[in-house]
């Protein structure tokens, strides 16, 4: 059941990912990279991550793609016009990539310690309560330095937006 | 569920499954940042890789029994959504001046 | 196996009662709004016209699915079901009742009961706002591209100070589980006032309250705050290129929101199904006495028909049975345990729906520089003081 869970999000995923990269309308991306977001928080809980996967559907599908999709639609972008030069790069660098994820997983294969297998419900240290405590004592310093830097992300966006730029 | 498929797949996952996936998602994102044109969908690309090195991290906070790992994907998030706010400002801005989308159009330094 | 069987029967009886629900909430809105308008109302099909939900929903299905030149195919049929699918996916983690048995199985009345509840409902009302997007950018359309672009906006700044007046009450229950949080609200204080969150010490949410049902307005896109489908200015906003079954999706996802967020604000800040006075002052027999009164009501008007309207003199004294019927349920003691909680929490439910119609009645439109305005600078500062005098209420009372 787990392995079947797993092979159908990771699948989805894959799929959404390629979709992504494929298709030439920036709002059809934008709904791929959404699909692979929600494939991935199902794969968070399934690793034990309740809060994790929450907060991954309500702040990066539910806030920060709805941003995309609100900058997409406010800019009216069309399909990228397909260019006539034929891209020696995707000659070149699509073998290189299909080097590359080989030779990761491979490494990965090769070097992930044996025997580490993820059974659903074996560690449930993700919950809301066990995160919030770490968040508020360990890593207490970071957290309120995020708060900071979005603060300085809100008035960057604020000054970039304005009219006289 | 029939038994032959049951027995086809192993009873759990394995970690590297996990880890594996993540790559292949990183090295998409990678694709979508070299070949793709329009600003945003080199943007989203950006975004794609972070959440699959976020799904190491969670997959090695499993291995390791730790919280941690929850705790820097919840930090790569925040920076992710911060990067997002500037980013379609800038976006924004680009559009505003060059009335383009294409990054091959944006190279000159002055208008 | 008998896990998998007795969840498939709840999930198809919950599913059968929402659609049942949401089908009749559009009667019920109509019916409220046309007596605030001193309007009769849907009378034609069945008594008082009971059978228009069924009339409405002939018609949206056998009508011609008319699709416009130059839609994007597939994400103008994506929408509607985007739309749909979200909306009804909440009702899975909201429990309408306590852990109960029948026939012999024990099981809570309610789908699932997850540990991240709250978050669950937060994160399926953020993602709806995809079904509208979707739609009124595929529909090829001006009216409905500005109705889309609304709804995006007015859905992630509203989401703001909806989380936040949610927090508020959780910093006093300390779960993010719907079943726990409404077991923490059990019990009455001196005997009488009901601990639920909007009463409770030690500072009582109720401005949180209010500040989320504001919020919930704007999230379900509801009067005063529904921009999105401003009729005077935008036809229909994001679904106005859309006709028949489809159309029919986007109004049952309206509906499904404003059934779930009532039920949320129910078991967040009303108590669930806690009972608003002691069973010892016989709370256990309000449902009787409320359907036996309602019976009564239909009995004497079933009596004193007019001659205008020939067929109440059947159809009162068949509904009043109806309700004699409903009553004497609650007096069965095997049924007892399980209707009772089940009718605090649908009055609850039931009272807060109509305070979104009874506010659809009553209030005009905002206007979106006003509506942002007021997300931005009133709503949300509120909330967050708000939310801060609570966490410094609970920070100096507990230890």
């Amino acid at each position: 059941m787990d392995a079947l869970l797993f092979l159908t999000f990771a699948g989805i995923a894959v799929l959404c990912a390629i979709n992504l990269i494929l298709q030439t309308h920036p709002i059809s991306s934008a709904l791929s990279l959404v699909g692979v977001m929600g494939a991935l928080a199902v794969l968070y809980l399934l690793l034990g991550g309740a809060f994790i996967a929450a907060v991954q559907l309500i702040v990066y599908a539910g806030a920060v793609m709805v941003l995309f999709l609100f900058v997409i639609m406010l800019l009216n972008a069309q399909a990228e016009r397909t260019t006539s030069k034929p891209a020696i790069r995707a000659w070149v660098s699509v073998p290189l990539l299909f080097t590359f994820v080989i030779l990761l997983a491979s490494l990965i294969i090769q070097r992930a310690p044996a025997g580490a297998a993820v059974r659903f419900g074996e560690f449930t240290g993700g919950s809301v309560a066990n995160v919030g405590r770490a968040l508020f004592t360990t890593y207490l310093l970071p957290f309120e330095i995020t708060s900071i830097l979005i603060l300085i992300a809100i008035l960057g966006a604020i000054v970039l937006a304005r009219k006289e730029i | 569920m029939p038994a032959e498929i049951t027995q086809l797949l192993p009873a759990a996952v394995p970690l590297s499954w996990y880890l594996v996936l993540s790559a292949i998602l990183f090295t998409l994102g990678v694709a979508g940042f070299l070949f793709r044109r329009n600003i945003i969908t080199v943007f989203m690309s950006i975004e794609l890789m972070l959440n699959a090195v976020n799904l190491t991290f969670v997959a090695f906070s499993y291995h390791l029994k730790q919280v941690d790992g929850h705790i820097f994907s919840f930090f790569v998030m925040v920076v992710a959504a911060a990067e997002a706010t500037v980013g379609l400002a800038i976006i924004l801005t680009v559009f505003k001046n060059r009335a383009t989308l294409e990054i091959d159009e944006v190279s000159s330094m002055k208008l | 196996m008998n896990f998998y069987i007795v969840t498939l029967i709840k999930t198809g009886l919950v599913a059968a009662v929402l659609l049942t629900f949401c089908a009749y909430l559009v009667w019920i809105e109509r019916k409220v709004l046309a007596h605030i308008q001193l309007r009769p109302g849907p009378y034609r099909v069945g008594p008082h016209g009971l059978l228009q939900p069924l009339s409405d929903l002939i018609k949206l299905v056998t009508k011609e699915g008319v699709i416009p030149a130059n839609v994007n195919m597939f994400y103008y049929l994506l929408a509607p079901f985007l739309s749909v699918a979200l909306a009804l996916v909440s009702i899975a983690v909201i429990p309408f009742g306590p852990v109960v048995e029948v026939f012999g199985v024990k099981t809570q009345m309610g789908l699932t009961d997850l540990d991240i509840g709250v978050l669950v409902v937060l994160a399926m009302s953020s993602l709806g706002v995809y079904g509208m997007v979707i739609g009124g950018w595929a529909s090829n359309s001006k009216y409905s591209l500005m109705g889309s672009l609304r709804s995006s906006a007015q859905m992630v700044s509203y989401e703001l100070p909806m989380a936040l007046a949610i927090v508020a009450p959780l910093l006093l229950v300390n779960t993010l589980s719907f079943r726990e949080i409404v077991a923490a609200q059990e019990g009455f204080y001196f005997g009488v006032l009901p601990k639920w969150n909007i009463f409770a010490g030690p500072l009582p949410q109720a401005f949180s309250f209010l500040l989320f049902m504001i919020a919930a307005f704007a999230e379900t896109n509801r009067v005063p705050f529904d921009l999105p489908e401003a009729e005077t200015e935008l036809v229909a906003g994001f679904h106005t290129e859309y006709s028949s079954t489809m159309f029919a999706a986007f109004f049952t996802a309206e509906y499904a929101s404003i059934t779930t967020i009532c039920c949320v604000a129910s078991l967040l800040f009303l108590g669930g199904w806690h009972p608003l006075w002691p069973a010892e002052y016989g709370s256990d027999f309000a449902p009787v006495a409320l359907f036996l009164g309602a019976a009564l009501i239909l009995f004497f008007h079933g009596a004193q028909a007019v001659k205008a309207r020939m067929w109440d003199r059947f159809t009162f004294p068949a509904f009043g049975v109806v309700m004699l019927g409903l009553a004497g349920l609650f007096l069965v003691p095997f049924l007892k345990p399980l209707l009772v909680p089940l009718f605090w929490f649908a009055a609850k439910t039931g009272l807060l729906i109509f305070v979104f119609i009874w506010i659809r009645g009553t209030l005009p439109r905002f206007r979106y520089d006003q509506l942002m305005r007021f997300a931005w600078l009133t709503l949300f500062p509120a909330a967050v003081v708000n939310l801060l005098v609570t966490g410094l209420a609970v920070a100096l009372t507990t230890n």
